[in-house]
């Protein structure tokens, strides 16, 4: 992959430009809805980042990653409620957590393809929400507030709100990262290969379960990361994360921003939280127009806005 | 043991319904490889209309029969306008625009009906007991979801396996070019079939109004164990929907009433109560998991898939 | 003779009312080219998918270079030495060529849970790909879509995928299906110069191919062995004159 001037490339470099001035931007007008906008844009698009390991490359249709966000945020929720402050405990709970659950999950959902693994990503997650919903001594349906953020012993003060998001950017540019290195790794090639024509991989000598297996934990593990940032940024937890619409929104922001794209689930992010931040101006009931034009683009738009781009590439 | 026959009969009442949930969901699947996400929403205007049409013509009856009819139309509509596009689509497709439909229906349902739920009340001559045994009363109307629900497994049963329909459903389920190739207006095949599986929808929800308030995102909260169901049954297979209904619904049932109980046997206490609620959630989920380990294709897979 | 590289035991297999596999029996000797022909539904493809692994036999035994493989899945058969070729054309549509062959390279490259160095740039990956598809005459196409390749071009690329694999055997699956006179003149060729190096058994309709190349061939009819023999035996011999080759369309050939 070189670092060819076309037009998704230069597309992609503004978009992080402008992600890096938001704080200046608020600072110097005083006005504070963009930072915290964008703040919540680039933890969505964390979480999209890891749905779209397994979606947009593995084309395995998961119904239930909020689930790991949930898990994630919780992690952080449930030690924070009990006087465990620290984010040196806290964040390696919550990926470990995250992990673990994803591991099991995975390797149950994995033995079914197509509708079944959807339907049954899908059941889990919806399990996981309710298990956080009869939690009652951590809020249950009310959620869980967070009163400290967590501490880094005096490294990064997530309070304030400017260096907590540029913590949110630099985690989400990793994951970008470290996603664009592993789709082109022999890894990449075994999902991509696995999602393209999975009988021929296993014919030409590939165990594939395993290897979706891992891109399923890996995935569940970064869902659990944008979790806890989530948490961080609420200071509040609550089953609402991981109920399975957000599981919705997570698809429709890494299939509107255009699947098997590194930066898909950051133009998708942006797409459905600016959607919604417009629609919800016109009317209360924005989601009585959100609802028909997804149809609508499921039925006439294909590939997404980076698809978009892409024809602007080659036309 | 009293508690035990009422709560099995509950979770017979509870299956039955989700049967109705389900066997309109698989017959979907099966015949027109749809994925309809949007099915929950059916359900949950079957229960907003029933309530509203009992409000307005004072009669629970005529509410129902008219929300029945009104659901199976809106079955016909939406399938004819939006959803016959996606016939043929990558099912990834189907998910995203049958949960843009979801939302859309939430939204509707909110507009015209406001937040707070609707309740329908039951008619003099249903809120009544019957002794089912001596000394055993048991709510009628319960027994009334019971028997309604048995009769129309029942005619699903002879539709699909006795008449010149059932018959194009049932060749349409392992062979849709065939079926096409014979010359049947395939098109309204699946326009039928899809307003059979919106009709099943509504009625289930509508009689499920009396007993559980009628909310918006009812319909997904059962969707999702209809979904369980499908699983555990088989996708496309409506006898497999059946057995893994009523299992679903029993197992559901009972865990809520009497895990607490064994586990208080157990645990302590305390950690029973912390437990239980969680558990008794996730017992239905355990199954599926476990069904999924021994056959993951369900217990009963329609042939051909 | 050496114990044959391939060892079919009694293999019977039922779908159904179906008898797919009936007490199937034969043997692929190192080095030869064995046809499996007969009449549509006579059970090649079930053996294949035996044979690969896809499908498991109810009873009887494959043994593949001295070892038991009934039990195998398909993945590790293919470990051992096994490699296949589709019926219908299987590939990775949405990959160049190249990529196609590679990743059959990466298969046999030890495991792939290698996160970080771009797998395009690995030239143990890239070169043994490159040469598999200059053998198969697809040298030129490389970099092409294997989508944009003509179906001709695409049934040589899933052979090149077989030789990628370092194979004992390759099971090949009417590698001329579909193909036009002048393609099949090419995969004749290029079979002709692969059966040299490599154990090859071949299920075929296109008999001119098939005498032209087989060392030997079984012929079988509703799942079951009728003949198996030198391709002169097989010409001469009236039950399969009978059953298959007089029932074909036109003579058969001398060649």
């Amino acid at each position: 992959m070189s670092a060819a001037l076309n037009v998704r490339n230069v597309a992609a470099a503004l978009f992080v430009a402008v992600l890096a001035l938001v704080p200046i931007y608020s600072a110097t007008t005083g006005n504070a809805f963009p930072l915290t906008l964008f703040t919540r844009i680039v933890i969505e698009a964390l979480a999209a980042t890891s749905l779209n390991l397994i979606l947009g490359y593995g084309g395995m249709v998961s119904f239930g990653h909020a689930a790991y966000l949930g898990i994630g945020g919780y992690a952080i929720g449930i030690l924070a409620h009990h006087g465990i402050y620290s984010g040196f405990v806290q964040w390696p709970v919550a990926l470990i957590a995250s992990a673990l659950i994803a591991l099991v999950i995975g390797a149950l959902c994995l033995r079914t393809r197509g509708v079944y693994f959807i339907m049954i990503t899908l059941a889990f997650a919806q399990m996981i929400y309710y298990v956080a919903a009869g939690l009652d001594q951590y809020g249950g349906d009310d959620g869980l507030t967070i009163y400290r953020r967590s501490q880094f012993a005096g490294l990064i003060d997530l309070s304030d709100r400017n260096k907590f998001y540029y913590l949110c950017l630099a985690l989400l540019l990793a994951s970008l990262y470290v996603t664009w290195r592993l789709v082109n790794s022999r890894f990449g090639m075994v999902i991509a290969g696995s999602r393209s024509n999975d009988r021929r991989m296993r014919a030409i000598g590939f165990p594939t379960y395993r290897y979706r297996l891992a891109a399923f934990v890996i995935a569940g593990t970064l869902g659990g990361l944008a979790g806890a940032l989530l948490a961080n940024n609420t200071d509040f937890v609550s089953p609402a994360m991981m109920h399975w619409t957000r599981s919705g929104d997570l698809i429709v922001m890494v299939v509107f921003g255009g699947m098997g794209s590194l930066f898909g689930p950051l133009i998708g992010a942006i797409a459905l939280l600016a959607l919604e931040y417009l629609l919800s101006r016109v009317t209360e009931y924005w989601q009585i127009i959100l609802g028909p034009l997804l149809l609508l683009v499921v039925l006439y738009g294909r590939g997404g806005i980076a698809g978009l781009l892409a024809r602007a590439d080659r036309g | 043991m009293l508690l035990f026959l009422e709560q099995c009969l509950n979770g017979l009442a509870f299956g039955l319904l989700l049967f109705l949930l389900a066997a309109g969901l698989t017959l979907v699947f099966g015949i027109m490889d749809l994925v309809n996400l949007a099915h929950g929403s059916l359900y949950m205007l079957g229960a907003y209309f029933a309530a509203t049409f009992a409000r307005l013509t004072g009669s629970f009856v005529a509410g129902a029969v008219l929300a029945l009819a009104a659901t199976l139309l809106l079955g016909f509509v939406l399938e004819m306008i939006a959803l016959r596009r996606l016939y043929g689509r990558d099912h990834l497709d189907h998910v995203l625009g049958t949960f843009g439909l979801i939302l859309f229906f939430n939204e509707l349902v909110r507009l015209i009906w406001g937040p707070a739920g609707l309740s329908l009340p039951l008619p003099a001559f249903l809120n009544t007991s019957i002794e089912i045994l001596p000394g055993v009363p048991y709510p009628t109307y319960r027994l009334a979801i019971i028997a309604v629900a048995l009769a129309v497994a029942l005619g699903l049963y002879v539709l699909v396996m006795r008449t010149r329909l059932g018959m194009l459903i049932r060749a349409g389920a392992s062979n849709r070019e065939m079926v096409a190739a014979l010359g049947i207006d395939i098109k309204l095949l699946y326009t039928l079939v899809f307003g059979l599986g919106a009709a099943l929808a509504g009625l289930a929800g509508l009689m499920q109004a009396p007993i559980l308030t009628v909310q918006i995102g009812m319909g997904e909260n059962i969707l999702i164990l209809a979904l369980v169901v499908i699983v555990i049954g088989g996708i496309g297979s409506i006898r497999g929907a059946f057995i893994a209904a009523v299992f679903v619904g029993l197992v559901d049932t009972l865990g809520r009433a009497f895990l607490p109980e064994l586990l208080r046997a157990v645990l302590s206490t305390m950690a029973a109560s912390t437990a239980a609620p969680a558990l008794s959630s996730m017992l239905i989920y355990l199954v599926m998991a476990v069904v999924l380990v021994l056959r993951p294709e369900g217990l009963f897979p329609a042939p051909g898939r | 003779m050496a114990e044959a590289l391939l060892a079919v035991d009694c293999l019977t297999k039922r779908f159904g009312g179906i008898l797919a596999s009936d007490e199937l029996s034969l043997d692929v000797c190192e080095g030869e080219l064995h046809a499996l022909i007969g009449p549509n539904g006579a059970g090649k493809t079930t053996l294949l998918g035996e044979l690969a692994g896809e499908l498991v036999a109810d009873s009887g035994r494959i043994r593949f270079a001295g070892r038991d493989i009934t039990a195998l899945p398909v993945w590790r058969r293919t470990a051992l030495g096994l490699a296949r070729s589709f019926q219908v054309t299987s590939l990775f549509l949405d990959f160049t060529a190249l990529d196609n062959v590679a990743l059959a390279v990466q298969a046999h490259a030890g495991h792939s849970f290698r996160f970080w160095r771009p797998a395009r740039d690995q030239r143990e990956l890239r070169a043994p790909a490159r040469t598999a598809l200059e053998r198969v005459g697809l040298g030129a196409r490389a970099d092409l879509l294997a989508s944009r390749l003509s179906h001709g071009e695409q049934r040589q690329l899933e052979i090149a995928m077989a030789l990628a694999t370092a194979p004992r055997l390759m099971l090949l699956d009417e590698p001329m299906a579909g193909m036009g006179l002048e393609e099949t003149v090419r995969m004749v060729a290029l079979l002709r110069e692969l059966k040299r190096e490599f154990t090859i058994l071949m299920v075929e309709h296109d008999m001119d191919a098939v005498f032209a190349l087989a060392d030997r061939i079984t012929v079988l009819v509703y799942g079951r062995v009728i003949a198996s023999g030198s391709p002169a035996a097989i010409r001469a011999n009236a039950a399969v004159r009978q059953a298959y080759l007089g029932d074909a369309e036109g003579p058969v050939p001398d060649g």
